[in-house]
């Protein structure tokens, strides 16, 4: 046979795989299977750009689907794999039909995580995932109708954001005392809901959802404390599940993602992983973490590419974000997680453009930079060297980013 | 359609028809030219996509400005030519482009 590399899922992870297996020299067949209906896309603008209609579907691909063609990789979509026999080294697809593999990558990424209330299951409730999930929350939108919005994390605030340039009332309600509360500083949060509250936006936080009214079609929301909100619509964004049913199934250590190390292999050596599914180990941060973001599915994608071309690319990349709220660009480096001080650089409290600093003894662990693109620079390089930081120079809005870095 | 020219670091060259009003990161990204990696898509929020343009060029493509200015003074290596390719737009004019690309995007 000709090797063949199958891989699983055709998103982010799958469709930077597939590129650089090609760059790494891959001379054999490549394979990419995808549930969803479509060539990869871009998922970050689904809850951005294309919630607001000012992108379409096509210009959401990552590459136009004839490309792949061209480059030799085989596309798969709107098919699903059900299995993975290890022995045979086949892929056991849910129509019955397989496909051996010499090599296989999972990439099958995550689910939304379901709101488990009664009448969750009504019309009108909504999840925010895939290109299908938007194009269902878009073909239900009308000027004026009330959407109400489960989770108060990235995903939700950004569909707040755009749903507001639609015309629409929205509400956001959050369980935690305050927005964003489990990735940013009570600072950052404070600006994120004076932001939303000037945008019209109505933010309920501590508010449990217990329960979804309506008779054919979402009329309301219930509230552990019996408070009523009235509802159109229904979004919810309360977290993702990773995909790791094919590696349980088929026998792969599973714990909180697939368990892969720094080279994206799991525990058997013709089996590969990346994207949101995996579960892995970071050298910068010293733990394994598992991660949701485009970066460190293109990244831990480039090394899997690598290791099934027979070279070593160590995966250990600083974790980096974005989020685009109205004319907000906020950028993110390094996870936050075991800081003891918050420094800002800028006032969070007035005015749109500020940093907040994470910092650990004299290491800086994240910061939140928000219309601050050049100190999210200057972040990603203070994270890559480990370099000592100065508190002053952090605040000091009269210096020179780029001096932050000379110590 | 535009002919841009893309020069990797280890002398590895292509030749790649682009559409006018793509981008020129688009371009390397659909030929899976992984010299650019493009990981924010195109918002101008990763850097990820640096190129150097030939200095021939480099007038009529034209400065950086704004979020694009302020990252390319950050970036590993930075050049006096050096753009964020995601921000240069293909036209007509810019048949024959020729951009190099760093050893690094990190
Ligand atoms: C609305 C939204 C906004 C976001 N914004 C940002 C942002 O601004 N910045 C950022 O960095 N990240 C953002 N993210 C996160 C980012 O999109 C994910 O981290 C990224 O998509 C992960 O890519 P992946 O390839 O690992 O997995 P996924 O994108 O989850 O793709 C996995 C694919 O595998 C398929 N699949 C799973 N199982 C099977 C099977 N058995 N057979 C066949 N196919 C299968 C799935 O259908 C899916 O298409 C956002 C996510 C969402 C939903
Ligand atoms: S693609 Fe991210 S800045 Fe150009």
């Amino acid at each position: 046979m000709n090797k063949r590399v199958v891989i699983v899922g055709a998103s982010h992870a799958g469709a930077q795989l597939a590129s650089s297996l090609r760059q790494e020299g891959w001379q054999g067949q490549i394979l990419m299977i995808g549930e969803e209906p479509f060539a990869p896309y871009q998922r970050p603008p689904l809850s951005k750009e294309y919630l607001r209609g000012e992108k379409n579907a096509d210009e959401l691909l990552i590459r136009p689907a004839e490309m792949y063609i061209r480059h030799g990789v085989e596309l798969l979509p709107g098919r699903c794999v059900r299995s993975v026999d290890r022995t045979a080294k086949r892929v056991l697809m849910e129509d019955g039909k397989s496909f051996d593999y010499h090599k296989l990558a999972l990439c099958t990424g995550a689910r939304v995580r379901q709101l488990e209330v009664p009448g969750a299951d009504l019309p009108g409730v909504h999840y925010l995932r895939t290109l299908a999930d938007v194009d269902a929350i878009r073909t239900r939108l009308v000027p004026g109708c009330r959407v109400v919005i489960v989770g108060g994390g990235y995903i939700g605030l950004e569909s707040a954001a755009a749903l507001r340039k639609c015309g629409v009332e929205v509400s956001v309600l959050e369980v935690q005392s305050r927005l964003l509360a489990r990735v940013t500083a009570p600072q950052v949060s404070a600006f994120y809901q004076r932001i939303h509250a000037e945008a019209g936006v109505v933010i309920h936080t501590g508010w449990s959802v217990v329960a979804i009214e309506g008779e054919d079609r979402v009329t309301g929301v219930v509230g552990a404390d019996g408070r009523r909100l009235p509802a159109d619509m229904v979004i919810v964004g309360i977290g993702v599940i990773p995909n790791v049913e094919l590696a349980s199934q088929c026998g792969l250590k599973v714990d909180n993602g697939i368990w892969v190390d720094e080279f994206a292999s799991t525990d058997d050596s013709d089996i590969y992983a990346a994207g949101d599914c995996t579960n892995h180990p970071n050298r910068l941060l010293g733990r394994r973490v598992r991660l949701e973001s485009v970066p460190n599915a293109m990244e831990q994608a480039k090394s899997a590419a690598a290791s099934i071309c027979g070279r070593q690319q160590c995966y250990d990349a600083y974790p980096w974000f974005w989020s685009d709220q109205y004319d907000l660009k906020l950028q993110i480096a390094g996870l936050s997680e075991g800081y003891d001080r918050v420094i800002l650089r800028g006032d969070a409290d007035a005015g749109r453009s500020f940093v907040a600093w994470y910092v650990c003894g004299d290491k800086l662990l994240a910061a939140d930079c928000i219309n601050r693109p050049k100190e999210f620079m200057v972040a990603k390089q203070l994270l890559a060297g480990a370099l000592p930081v100065s508190v002053e120079r952090l605040a000091d809005e009269s210096l020179d980013p780029k001096l932050i870095l000379k110590i | 359609m535009p002919i841009i020219h893309y020069i990797e670091p280890n002398g590895a060259e292509y030749e790649i028809d682009v559409p006018v009003g793509h981008t020129v990161m688009q371009g390397a990204v659909d030929n899976m030219i992984d010299g650019i990696l493009a990981e924010c898509g195109g918002v101008c929020s990763c850097a990820t996509c640096h190129c150097y343009v030939d200095e021939a060029w480099y007038e009529r493509v034209g400065e950086p400005q704004g979020a694009e200015k302020m990252m390319l003074e950050m970036v590993v290596e930075p050049e006096p030519t050096s753009r964020l390719s995601c921000q240069i737009k293909v036209t007509e004019e810019l048949d024959g482009l020729v951009v190099r690309l760093p050893p690094s995007q990190y």
